[in-house]
């Protein structure tokens, strides 16, 4: 039996995991203690929970337990790794390299540290949504400290080369950063093979609780060190402050340890899904892949059906949940900065749905949304414009449109 | 965001959908909008003898509150005269479907095909056009 609405926005969040939240659950209650509390039983229940989930994230990325620092997100994260090593290593220099297709958190981040006085060079990315090597390797300085380049885009799920960007940062001397946040848990992720400095990731994107992330800090070759955002009782190796969240980070490190152990199996099941969903639609007439199809998480699909609006299509394929590159609610009636960084023209961007599977999506629910999508698709065309006029042999690019 | 049960109703059932003949002198044909900008109208009329509306249609490509402002406007435009038809106002709109002060836009598009509409019968008939639509940004 399908449940509807359908939910396929695992890229904004996932629905957190049974085992999760059994794991969880005593933490609230019985062994509420606090993990800095080192002279009682409630303390060390609470500390020893923590230390196990150390371990738990540690084996998924393979670093160091002693490696993690605990926050309350991927936003966190971000933030404290930008702007920590900016203040670090203030004396090494003041340029971050990083990518028009970040995160917010981390562009805004990088805006902030513009404001004091830092140098940003924001790397353009080819139709693919892919950075070039060459460029990146050429905008390094010998006042560059850190480049901050994604593992995985979360609005069209392109995977950057992080071998490569890890190999290259290292060879300049300068650190690398990523934000892991829709790829850890998803597809391997090893610190070391990559040669990652920092990584951020959150736990609320691989079936863990919200408010809860991680921040991979290097602890050799090289030592990295972060300066902490927040003042207080110097937890967390003194990068930062603030009681641990043991619940969640009991969370975190059960659902690391269920994507560490059934990644295999969900990562093929989840690929096969999301690629039946994308050859069927992409079947539809004048319907558009975004980003590449080759470097791409194994869960998203960004497709562009034009002549549609996405925020009318969204409003047309309400049994299923999605999300579009359309920002039609927005003030600004900009559509998505990454499609446009892909080089797609406004009305592509506009006409964009996003589709995120998780390993609780089920064959029949791929099935509905293919036959729901196209039929939305179907009518909102019956009443474009735009599509009788594309139907006409009209060039819209030869139409006078009115400024608005 | 949640739609009102008007613009859910309108994007579900829209009424009148569909094209008249353009090269007709009595129809009056009104495009307005920019793919770029996420939203494009056209509507068109089609006047009688008497100066009244018998038939509008309209094609949108736009959210949902483009699509219910515009099949709205038809459904009003039919029956009026011409000149009652100017005096549709976009905060009408913006009142039956209930929309909130983002989607304002959607109505003022509307309001705009409207005019546009009629100025293209207008000049097909040998009259002056009217002086510059509502502008917006």
């Amino acid at each position: 039996m399908l449940k509807f609405p359908i939910y396929l926005d695992n890229n904004a969040t996932t629905p957190m995991d049974p085992r999760v939240l059994e794991a969880m659950l005593p933490y609230f209650t019985n062994h509420f203690g606090n993990a800095a509390s080192r002279n009682h039983p409630f303390g060390w229940a609470a500390e020893e929970a923590v230390d196990y989930a150390r371990e738990q994230i540690a084996a998924l990325i393979n670093c160091n337990p002693k490696e993690l620092i605990f926050t309350s997100g991927a936003t966190e994260s971000d933030n404290l790794a930008i702007k920590g090593v900016f203040e670090m290593y203030a004396s090494k220099g003041n340029h971050i390299i990083t990518a028009t297709t970040e995160h917010k958190a981390v562009l805004d981040t990088c805006k902030h540290i513009e404001k004091l006085g830092g140098q940003v060079t924001y790397l353009q990315v080819n139709s693919e949504g892919l950075i070039n090597l060459e460029e990146l390797e050429a905008a390094i300085t010998d006042k560059t400290i850190l480049i901050s380049i994604m593992y995985g885009n979360n609005e069209v799920g392109v995977i950057q080369p992080i071998k490569e960007i890890g190999r290259i940062a290292k060879k300049h001397g300068v650190l690398f950063f990523t934000d892991g946040t829709q790829a850890v848990g998803k597809i391997p992720v090893d610190v070391e093979a990559d040669g990652i400095d920092l990584m951020a990731f959150s736990g609320h994107k691989m079936y863990g609780p919200k408010g809860v992330g991680a921040l991979y800090v290097r602890r050799k070759n090289p030592r990295v060190k972060v300066t902490a955002q927040m003042d207080g009782g110097g937890h967390e190796r003194g990068m930062r402050s603030g009681t641990l969240n043991v619940p969640g980070i009991v969370g975190l490190g059960k659902a690391a340890e269920i994507c560490r152990t059934d990644m295999e199996s969900d990562t093929a099941r989840i690929k096969a899904m999301r690629d039946r969903l994308e050859n069927e639609l992409l079947q539809i007439e004048e319907s558009y892949l975004n980003g590449s199809k080759e470097h791409r998480l194994p869960h998203v699909s960004n497709i562009s059906f034009k002549y549609v609006e996405g925020e009318g299509l969204m409003m047309g394929v309400k049994d299923i949940a999605v999300s579009s590159g359309s920002a039609c609610t927005s003030a600004s009636l900009e559509p998505s900065y990454v499609l446009k960084a892909l080089g797609l023209n406004d009305d592509l961007a506009h006409s964009s749905l996003r589709f995120g599977l998780s390993r609780f999506t089920t064959e029949e629910e791929v099935d509905f949304a293919i036959s729901h999508v196209k039929e939305a698709v179907a009518k909102l065309r019956e009443l474009s414009p735009l599509w009788e006029m594309f139907k006409e042999g009209i060039d819209l690019n030869t139409v006078e449109w009115t400024e608005h | 965001m949640a739609y009102s049960d008007k613009v859910i109703d309108h994007y579900s059932n829209p009424r009148n959908v569909g094209t008249l003949d353009k090269s007709k002198a009595n129809v009056g044909t009104g495009l307005v909008g920019a793919p770029e900008c996420g939203d494009v109208m056209r509507l068109q009329i089609e006047v009688d003898e008497n100066q009244v509306i018998t038939d509008a249609k309209f094609k949108t490509f736009g959210c949902g509150s483009a699509i219910a402002s515009s099949s709205l406007a038809t459904e009003w435009l039919k029956g009026k005269t011409v000149d009652e038809a100017l005096s549709i106002d976009n905060m009408e709109i913006v009142e039956e479907l209930a929309l909130p002060p983002v989607k304002i836009h959607c109505s003022v598009l509307a309001e705009d095909a409207i005019k546009a509409a009629i100025n293209d019968y207008r000049v097909k008939n040998g009259l002056e056009p009217l002086v510059e639509a509502k502008s917006h940004h």
